[in-house]
């Protein structure tokens, strides 16, 4: 079938959503990474920085990410009228 | 509200009653147990109470949930709620390795080791993000499945087959291995005897029920391993910090433990043992340079030694040790060179101060030296979290469960479910370790060896390869230096460290049995639906009644699992190698091939094929000739096959990947574009609901 045009703008917030929590995921595990000898500095509530990142702060912020993307993907479902209706 | 709609919330209200009533049964059990214990039944008792009370229940859950039906098999009739598919794929995702392994793994190699909690986690975001919604609107029974409908042809498919079974069969052999280890350790049976049992434990899950009974089952097993992991832990942060909120206070927990690393560091007595370690590992560099005359010398000095034992009367201990000396002393010079020149290592290992358990990629070196090693660990440190990742995100067994939702939507919110289930254990691993390394530091260190702490006695009796612990200076007190773990003995004996009755090392033991047994069960299962569904049904007979289909399925599965466990009673390898290797061949093979195939829509069977084959091939040729395992199989020498860029074989698919990524670009834009059918099919797997859509994927 042909998709029309609010098709289109669907899957194209879908990839700028998509691309937006990637760049989330990207940071918090790889820049904070990168940077963990000079985090290590920075005490954060007893923890060295980097190592509350790792051990726990990054987990965190991966669940929330999900959380986020699962509602308002659903919403965006909706708007446009793609929904899979009540199941 | 649909019917469907009303009849699913029933349904998740049902299965929420049972496993209510099921979480407290199994407490009220534990709690008789507990009784019976101060009454006086025996720790062997113990142990197969609870070995033979889970796998019954598991058999229970299995026999309940038997199907031949097709859907039924494969993917558990598509209506497994988003929440209790999450708990299924927790207990899927984590195996032996997470549950015994990591937080030992973490107490040894501090910081570094967090590459396993972030790669083991934020894989879910690529799951989440790449492949799950989209897997289940495609809707079918496996993952070749998908490259078979979206590259054309058997070839992608069969690739993708074998693929599979790679993977997975290598991560099962880890499993059983797991499985055979703990019932061996907690009845006392022999590990060939305990594999079986294990074995037999699998195959009542998955033979008669496939996919709906290896789901319950999981679901069950998931709350078993969770209740298992976090008593112990929380019983031993109220006896160090006073809290019973390990993950949150054990921060200031670290804070001593730096501290007491400083004063263990530079204490007079450490420095003592470790330099007794240095002078050890020197002299077993002499000897072997000194061969074979050091040999020779060393056999007429033992033969020496009995002798002038025997003759001056000595004690019949003294002479039966001289004599044990002399039998066990090599064979030969070239044994000798086999014999010794780990000791170099060894000794070596244990000369060096303690690992600073905050500091990121820590070194001994300084200057230059230093920083260069410090940015190696760095790469390996990033490096093996991007394969950890990806290859959560490519494993058949983990992807497969996503077909198991009701619906494109419920699909996103399990991947959700899945990673806050898999995160309560894992926050908690790290919080463990740095517990238990307090403990050690601050109670065992310094104790007199007359009167050691009772759980450290009792282990280095039981096994000496998990707490290895003696007086090296002979001064009667206790060095860091002086203690040997192996890593599963954090989580087995925190118990036991925390004070708790021996029920709940019963129940650590059948938490990690869960957790090896629910992982084994998706592997298996993943393993017999390629053979099955991929080989059999779609390229060999089509013509198949769904009955013949699910009941070669059972067959297959019978086969494999037998011989996986033939293959774990040969002890092939350590279990962190096959897990790690199982990763890199996922990600290499599966990733690159499954996210362009929704996200590109020019990618092409051509591409694919390509990009598979060199993704895979380039992991496992880093593999074959890097790992030292491969390497002694193979004849090859360590100095021929230079790491490149220092990156260790665990990480193999850093080059896989970005290879079959490129490669399928490449090869995809110099051949035609698919044809209509299948962009039409990348269009339908977009859109949870497409209104007019012609494309028909969903099976049953």
């Amino acid at each position: 079938m042909q998709l029309t045009e609010r098709h289109k703008e669907y899957w194209s917030r879908n990839l700028k959503i998509t691309a937006v929590l990637l760049f989330i995921w990207f940071v918090v595990t790889f820049v904070m990474g990168y940077f963990a000898v000079p985090l290590a500095e920075i005490n954060f509530f007893g923890w060295p920085l980097s190592f509350y990142m790792a051990a726990q702060g990054s987990l965190i912020i991966y669940v929330a990410i999900l959380y986020y993307y699962a509602k308002k993907m659903r919403q965006l479902d909706v708007e446009y009228g793609v929904d899979e209706g009540d199941l | 509200m649909s019917v469907t709609a009303s009849s699913n919330r029933a349904f998740f209200n049902q299965l929420r009653k049972y496993y209510t009533w099921y979480t407290g049964g199994f407490v009220a059990f534990v709690i008789a147990l507990a009784i019976l214990e101060q009454l006086g039944l025996p720790k062997v008792w113990i142990g197969y109470v609870f070995l033979f009370a889970t796998i019954g229940l598991y058999a229970g859950i299995g026999i309940m949930s038997r199907t031949a039906d097709v859907a039924e098999y494969y993917v558990a009739g598509r209506r497994v709620p988003a929440l209790f598919n999450g708990m299924a794929t927790g207990a899927d995702w984590m195996s032996a390795a997470s549950f015994i392994g990591m937080a030992g793994g973490l107490y040894l190699q501090g910081f570094d080791g967090l590459a396993f909690i972030m790669g083991w986690t934020g894989g879910y975001c690529l799951v989440a993000l790449f492949l799950a919604p989209y897997l289940r609107k495609f809707g079918q029974f496996t993952i070749p499945d998908f490259l078979g409908a979206r590259y054309g042809g058997h070839i992608a498919r069969s690739i993708g087959v074998f693929a599979a079974i790679l993977c997975s069969f290598t991560y099962v052999i880890a499993q059983i291995y797991g499985v055979g280890l703990i019932t061996s350790r907690f009845t006392g049976v022999e590990f060939g005897v305990g594999v079986f049992l294990g074995l037999a434990g699998i195959l009542v899950c998955s033979f008669l029920g496939g996919m709906r009974a290896v789901t319950w089952t999981q679901v069950a097993q998931y709350i078993i391993l969770i209740v298992a992991y976090m008593i112990p832990v929380v019983w031993l942060s109220v006896k160090i910090t006073g809290v019973p909120l390990p993950q949150v206070v054990y921060g200031g927990v670290l804070e001593r433990v730096t501290g007491l690393e400083k004063k263990l560091t530079a204490d007079p007595k450490e420095l003592e043992v470790r330099k007794i370690f240095a002078e050890r590992s020197a002299d077993a560099k002499k000897r072997i340079e000194g061969l074979p005359g050091t040999w020779e010398a060393g056999k007429a000095a033992a033969a020496q030694k009995v002798a002038d034992l025997r003759a001056a009367n000595a004690a019949v201990a003294e002479i039966r040790a001289a004599e044990k000396a002399l039998a066990d002393y090599p064979q030969s010079a070239d044994a000798a060179r086999a014999a010794w020149t780990p000791q170099i290592a060894s000794n070596a290992a244990r000369s060096g101060p303690p690992l600073p358990h905050a500091t990121p990629f820590p070194t001994n070196k300084t200057g230059e030296a230093g920083e260069k090693e410090r940015d190696l660990k760095r790469l390996n440190f990033l490096a093996l979290v991007l394969c950890l990742m990806v290859g959560t995100a490519a494993l058949p067994h983990i992807l497969m469960r996503y077909y198991t939702t009701p619906s494109v939507n419920e699909a996103r919110q399990s991947v959700f479910w899945s990673l806050l289930f898999i995160f309560l254990l894992y926050f908690t691993a790290p919080a463990l370790a740095v517990l238990v390394k307090f403990e050690i530091y601050n109670n065992v260190v310094g104790s007199a060896f007359a009167n050691l702490p009772a759980w450290v006695a009792a282990w280095a009796k039981i096994d000496p390869t998990l707490m290895n612990i003696s007086d090296i200076n002979k001064d009667g007190i206790v060095q860091l230096a002086e203690i040997a773990l192996g890593q599963d003995i954090i989580v087995l004996a925190t118990p036991e460290i925390a004070g708790l009755p021996y029920v709940i090392s019963g129940l650590v033991a059948a938490g990690g049995l869960a957790a090896a047994l629910s992982t084994a069960d998706g592997l298996l299962l993943t393993i017999a639906n390629a053979l099955s569904h991929d080989l059999y049904y779609k390229m060999i007979n089509p013509s198949a009644s769904t009955q013949k289909r699910v009941t070669v399925s059972k067959i297959l599965l019978l086969v494999v699992a037998l011989v996986a466990a033939w293959v774990t009673a040969q002890k092939p390898g350590d279990i962190l190698f096959l897990v790690g290797a199982a990763f890199s061949l996922a990600a290499a093979a599966f990733f690159p091939a499954l996210v362009l195939g929704v996200f590109w829509k020019r990618a092409n069977k051509a591409g694919a094929i390509a990009g598979m084959v060199v993704g895979l091939g380039i992991t496992m040729y880093y593999m074959g000739t890097r790992y030292p395992f491969f390497q002694k199989v193979l004849g090859l020498a360590a100095a021929d096959n230079p790491l490149w860029y220092g990156i260790q074989p665990i990480s193999s698919a850093i080059f896989g990947i970005p290879a079959g990524i490129i490669t399928i670009l490449v090869v995809s834009m110099l051949t035609p574009e698919p044809d209509r059918q299948t962009q039409e099919l990348v269009e339908h797997v977009r859109y949870p609901n497409l209104k007019g859509d012609t494309v028909r994927t969903e099976a049953a």
